[in-house]
């Protein structure tokens, strides 16, 4: 019981840093671009991210007459639950579910969370939400294979799937010291993973108008939004526990903000990519990349344990 | 597991609550047949929205099925390094690993990661 209080308090909280991660993202976007952000509710805009929850709760719903319904309905609450649930696999000082195959509970995660984003193109029944979704899925799918390729990486060196056991691993020296190639690999992969913006394919709303989720509105396209903005914090929180230290104090709070922000640096100030550019870095760069990689740290590191035995 | 089991169903139940609240909490009008047709730019759709798509989606995705495949296998190979000797481990690792890399190459020269044809 005080398990599930526990986590109904993480889901609360994710959910308010998501809203306020968004205003986070406004007001930094802004002063990338030179100018204001939004700063008219309450005071500075502190508020903003609640009257967006409020006006977009209080929207029309708009039900296309050609959708397959209930998948259209479905999907955003699907793609929403599976992002929260996924945050369950993060070590927690109140140790709120202590399992030791948490890296392989998120992984499954990440795998079906394309199913979200699938369901919700093609049961929208329109031309510019099924070309979005195409796109996403095949960018998440592509990228995913490098995003596991490069994660093995560090765990060869923890031996083991539990998420909480990295932090002791890096007390002397962070993991992004170690393999700091691994590490930027990763959190490129994290950005084409999470759709953001140099691969924001799913939704390039210059070519298609809002891509997957074009027909959505009000409490769907709410939760869709909701669902994007928890895995980027997961995938944020995520890196900060695997490379960047990841004990339960309060800097991996500080590096988890710092990578945030990075997110939201990137999406300041990288334009779109290619279409077949990404593709081509995702299998003809990454992939060959991580598993030469993977082959030199093994290599390496059984060469150092081989030499303990004999000493 | 037995809480992974609670968890599950409690946070999708979770999440199709708010649906169902923006749902019952939004505004309502009366439906249009112009307005819920699928987004066109100023024209009615009438040809079929769900129009064959380009090969190189599902090609990409075959191909994803096969590395996925591979990773798979890979999973058990960390867990197994405290039950095996350390050179037989590695041996087989990195000959997997490179025969993964293998055909990932042969799969590159025979033009298969080619976007455009």
């Amino acid at each position: 019981m005080i398990q599930v209080i526990l986590f109904l308090v993480v889901v609360v909280c994710v959910l308010v840093g998501v809203a306020f991660f968004t205003l986070f993202e406004r007001k930094l976007l802004g002063y990338i671009q030179l100018r204001k952000g939004p700063n008219k509710v309450g005071l500075g805009g502190v508020l903003q991210p609640f009257s967006d929850a409020i006006k977009l709760f209080s929207k029309e719903h708009v039900s296309p007459s050609t959708s397959n319904y209930s998948a259209f309905l479905i999907a955003p609450c699907f793609s929403l639950g599976l992002s929260l649930l996924m945050w369950l696999s993060i070590p927690s000082f109140f140790n709120l579910l202590s399992f030791n195959k948490s890296v392989l509970f998120f992984l499954c995660g990440l795998g079906v969370g394309v199913y979200g984003l699938l369901a919700a193109g093609w049961s929208s029944n329109s031309k510019y939400s099924l070309i979005g979704c195409l796109r996403g899925v095949a960018q998440t799918v592509s990228y995913e294979v490098s995003l596991v390729l490069i994660l093995f990486t560090p765990l060869v060196v923890t031996v083991g799937y539990e998420l909480g056991s990295f932090s002791s691993f890096q007390e002397n020296l962070w993991f992004i010291f170690i393999f700091p190639a691994a590490g930027l690999i990763w959190f490129i992969s994290c950005l084409a993973e999470t759709n953001r913006t140099p691969f924001d394919f799913a939704e390039g709303e210059s070519e298609l108008v809002s891509g997957y989720n074009t027909e959505y509105s009000s409490g769907g396209f709410a939760l869709i939004m909701l669902a994007e903005y928890t895995s980027i914090l997961f995938m944020s929180f995520l890196f900060s526990v695997i490379f960047l230290g990841g004990d339960c104090s309060f800097f991996v709070l500080v590096s988890f903000g710092v990578m945030a922000f990075i997110f939201v640096w990137v999406r300041g100030t990288l334009p779109r990519f290619r279409y077949d550019k990404l593709m081509y870095l995702a299998w003809k760069f990454f992939l060959p990349f991580s598993i030469s990689y993977l082959v030199l740290m093994a290599g390496l590191l059984s060469m150092l344990f081989l030499g303990f035995k004999e000493c | 597991m037995f809480q992974l089991m609670i968890f599950t169903p409690l946070i999708l139940t979770i999440s199709s609550v708010v649906l169902v609240l923006s749902l019952a909490l939004s505004k309502k009008s009366k439906m249009n047949r112009e307005k819920s047709s699928p987004f066109e730019c100023g024209f009615d759709a009438n040809s079929n929205q769900r129009l064959p798509f380009s090969l190189r989606f599902f090609l990409v995705t075959i191909i994803f099925l096969i590395f996925d495949v591979e990773i798979v296998i890979l999973f058990p190979a960390i867990q197994s390094i405290f039950t095996s000797q350390e050179f037989y481990w590695n041996f087989i690792f990195i000959s997997f690993l490179i025969i993964l890399l293998g055909g990932l190459f042969h799969e590159w020269k025979q033009g298969s990661l080619n976007w455009a044809i």
